[in-house]
């Protein structure tokens, strides 16, 4: 195939050649970003939580009127007790806060006492001994919390427990290459020994300021007694998890009515609860999706318009190269390779443009390097797809007959 | 002559189906995608209280030091200690302040069937219902008398008023919040600025409706614990009474300055402040003080969601090219009737009238691609909850405004999409047209 006229022909579409791959230029650069941006959503979204998910629903629990610290204790311990008897319960533990619950409590945490800068963040878990048993995680090191050790805590007393279990994230922080079981560390500035490591648990929020302590949590083995109420996290026996969310509440409510439990989102399944920590992950995959879609169809039914046009206005020449011997096939190729010339000066500079647009979010909106793997991806999609779209315009014209040459001339 | 050419490009566009449908549903597209996210973008960047903005100040004391101030580029914690809010609310440099913090309360109904609940609540001083243009629907906002008494009183949201007294006049009538029962001195309208600008750092800006006020001297006496974010940067120690005295921070604090004189002197007398700190000792470091207004703080705050903004310039771009893509189909469209241009020059039509004739074409398709854009653009605002959190996807709504504007920009964009394939249009030769043929 001779490029030569080709290009000479094009030369005299330089409008209609350049609007082509500017369009495509854009589409790239920005269909390649969206791209990217759905990648690290859907990235973010799947990260495990280390949690059985399947099991577990979580009761936000809020008191009416105040209480001494030692009643508020005495009225979570009775609550744990009606849950756990509660039948398709297999086990429930109070807490101040769940994975994915957006906020909570962190602290610093530091390994010497004197130490200005904490060595790293991380989200505090009140728990019980049945904290791991509930959650179904597994402990990686050390042993769990005995029952003796648990005792009520009033928000406003002072953290400071003997001993804590950590995350595997934190632990791998705190003392890389060393067991962390038997340590000590800093937490709100008291010593505490590390007994237990934990191998994976996620922190409250995954939102970007929490991204620093991503999985660093500690458990500190306390029930905290707090007129907002605390979380009562539950799981149930296989499949049975529709029905304790109902009977749940209404258990808590006969054994004692003084509370209150939102109707809304006073019961969640952990399936809700990680629907909403990743609202926006989600929702911003699902717009850039549709986006990339309605972009991609548009430009290749821009295509195909274009060089329609072009098609019917060169039914003469193409009549009077059939005439001289040229095959279907000539032609067919002739407005492929057209459509693969004007394409790659369209991606060429698309690709320039996606650089930009990507360097330009990430000093704007802190966002990611494009991947490289983005850019050579985008730029196989849109050369297929104007080779689809001008397969059609190019068939046509490949079915104009000889006998169009002289008729009109 | 208008009639005419509308006529004529008509006629022209349904001659062409296809080709018109496509452009209609790029124009179409670009918009919907551009106004559904601006849609957003308007909610969240929105000035949720323009008489007031410029005159309603934030002031920030940095009392944690320059260590904790390196985090966060130098800037003074978002929030305020109690000590330094009582300080500031003691001087009294404004002609209104309040200080403000989300309490823990739950409503319990006298009617015993109904189960206590709990709703949105604040405590602050009187001033907030004058400093925030608080409408009133009942009564009025309790004294400065009762704010200094420490007494038991309430106003309540018309909501809370509908639920607990069926929408009659609950002013002198009781509320039990937390078990103890507070007189009712005023009933507040339907009142939910967005964003949430008093109280951005607890909500992110976007919240239901308060229903609840008390006395923050009230609240206090009773230790009324904080719903919001508390902040320590050390232990403040055990109980209520070292928490209140730590350098813990929970608190925000609103000050009305209605002047820019005004509003220099109060930073005045904040660096004044800070540095009476200093010599007495709490403080190890120079005064690092702010005062931002609603818009400012606002914008310090980062109110508009990231997504809000990516989205919103994604759209854009997306328009951007579906305009490249009509200008491409115009142009196509425009040059295969050269003949009839030739034969209308000919005949006497100036570049002009073909300027006027293929403009009322495009903005023909502008009009239909601006129809096509609404109805997307509506099916858009109602699956805007599918991207964006409740919170903040119930704030997009399709107004008289967005319709207006949705129209306008179809038009307007594809006219402006047409100037090169007219100009093009408008330099065909008549005499080479009609020789060709």
């Amino acid at each position: 195939m001779q490029i030569k006229p080709i290009l000479s022909a094009l030369r005299r579409h330089k409008a209609g050649t350049f609007l082509i791959a500017m369009q495509i230029a854009l589409t790239l650069a920005i269909v390649c970003n969206a791209l990217f941006i759905i990648q690290q959503r859907l990235a973010h979204l799947s990260e495990p939580t280390g949690v059985d998910e399947q099991n577990i629903l979580v009761i936000q629990n809020e008191w009416v009127g105040s209480s001494t610290p030692a009643q508020a204790d005495a009225r979570i311990r009775e609550d744990l007790r009606v849950l756990r008897e509660l039948p398709g319960v297999a086990d429930a533990t109070a807490s101040n806060s769940y994975p994915l619950r957006g906020s909570g409590w962190d602290d610093g945490v530091k390994l010497k006492a004197d130490q200005l800068q904490d060595s790293s963040g991380a989200t505090i878990y009140f728990g019980d001994e049945r904290f791991l048993g509930t959650l179904g995680l597994k402990l990686a090191a050390g042993r769990n919390f005995r029952a003796e050790e648990i005792t009520g805590m009033d928000v406003r007393d002072r953290l400071a427990p003997p001993v804590v279990m950590v995350t595997r994230a934190l632990a791998d922080k705190l003392f890389p290459g060393s067991d962390a079981v038997g340590q000590t560390i800093y937490l709100a500035g008291s010593p505490t020994t590390i007994v237990g490591v934990v191998d994976l648990l996620q922190a409250q929020s995954v939102d970007r300021w929490a991204s620093a302590f991503a999985y660093r949590s500690v458990i500190v083995p306390r029930r905290l007694g707090i007129s907002l109420g605390g979380f009562y996290i539950v799981r149930a026996m296989p499949g049975q998890l529709q029905d304790v969310m109902r009977a749940a509440p209404k258990a808590l409510f006969a054994n004692n009515p003084r509370r209150v439990i939102n109707d809304e989102d006073g019961v969640l399944s952990f399936k809700e609860v990680r629907a909403r920590a990743y609202e926006r992950d989600r929702g911003m995959a699902i717009l850039m999706g549709v986006i990339c879609l309605v972009l991609l169809a548009i430009t290749a039914a821009g295509i195909v318009g274009l060089t329609s046009f072009w098609v019917g206005q060169r039914r003469k020449q193409i009549g009077v190269r059939r005439a001289l011997g040229a095959t279907r096939q000539d032609i067919l190729h002739y407005f492929m390779t057209e459509n693969l010339l004007i394409s790659v000066g369209g991606v060429l500079a698309g690709m320039l443009l996606a650089v930009a647009i990507n360097l330009w979010l990430v000093t704007r909106f802190e966002m990611q390097r494009l991947s490289l793997l983005y850019l050579l991806g985008g730029v196989v999609i849109l050369l297929l797809l104007g080779q689809g779209a001008v397969l059609a315009p190019a068939m046509r014209a490949s079915r104009v007959p000889p006998v169009e040459a002289p008729r009109s001339v | 002559m208008f009639a005419y050419y509308l006529q004529l490009g008509l006629r022209s566009l349904r001659k062409n189906p296809l080709l018109t449908a496509l452009m209609v549903m790029a124009i179409g597209c670009g918009v919907a995608a551009s106004m559904t996210t601006y849609s957003v973008f308007r909610a969240t960047s929105n000035n949720p209280i323009p008489q007031k903005s410029s005159v309603l100040y934030v002031p920030q004391i940095d009392n944690w030091g320059p260590e904790d101030a390196a985090d966060n580029k130098g800037e003074p914690p978002p929030a305020m200690t109690y000590t330094d809010a009582m300080n500031l609310i003691r001087d009294h440099r404004a002609r209104h302040q309040t200080v403000l913090y989300p309490a823990d309360l739950s409503v319990v109904p006298n009617d015993p069937s109904m189960l206590p609940f709990r709703e949105n609540s604040y405590a602050w001083y009187t001033d907030a219902f004058a400093m925030f243009d608080i409408p009133f629907l009942y009564g009025s906002a309790w004294t400065q008398d009762d704010d200094n008494a420490h007494a038991d009183v309430a106003v309540i949201g018309r909501e809370l008023n509908d639920k607990l007294f069926h929408g009659a006049n609950s002013v002198g009538r009781d509320i039990s919040l937390n078990g103890r029962q507070y007189r009712i001195t005023g009933v507040i309208d339907t009142w939910n600025p967005s964003p949430l600008f008093f109280d951005v750092v607890n909500t992110n800006g976007f919240d239901d409706a308060s229903e609840v006020f008390i006395p923050f001297t009230r609240a206090v006496d009773l230790k009324i614990p904080t719903n919001g974010n508390n902040n320590c940067n050390k232990d403040p120690g055990p109980g209520w009474d070292s928490w209140i005295h730590s350098e813990c921070i929970w608190l925000a604090y609103w000050a009305e300055l209605p002047s820019t004189a005004d509003a220099d002197s109060y930073r005045q007398y904040l660096t004044g402040y800070s540095a009476e700190q200093q010599r007495s000792g709490r403080f190890h470091w120079a005064p690092n003080t702010r005062l931002r207004n609603v818009t400012e703080w606002l914008d310090y705050q980062k109110v508009v969601p990231q997504e809000a903004k990516v989205s919103l310039l994604v759209s854009l771009g997306f328009l951007l090219i579906c305009l490249v893509n009509t200008v491409g189909l115009l142009l196509a469209k425009f040059m295969k009737r050269a003949p009839e241009i030739g034969v209308r020059r000919a005949l006497g039509a100036s570049r002009k009238e073909i300027y006027a004739q293929f403009l009322i074409e495009a903005g023909a398709i502008g009009l239909a691609g601006g129809l096509i854009g609404l109805l997307l653009t509506g099916l858009g605002v109602l699956g805007v909850t599918l991207v964006f959190e409740p919170d903040i996807a119930k704030l997009a709504t399709l107004d008289v405004k967005l319709v207006l504007l949705t129209l306008l920009v179809a038009v307007m964009a594809t006219v402006l999409a047409a100037f090169y394939p007219t100009w093009r249009a408008a330099q065909v030769q008549p005499a080479w047209q009609l020789k060709s043929n």
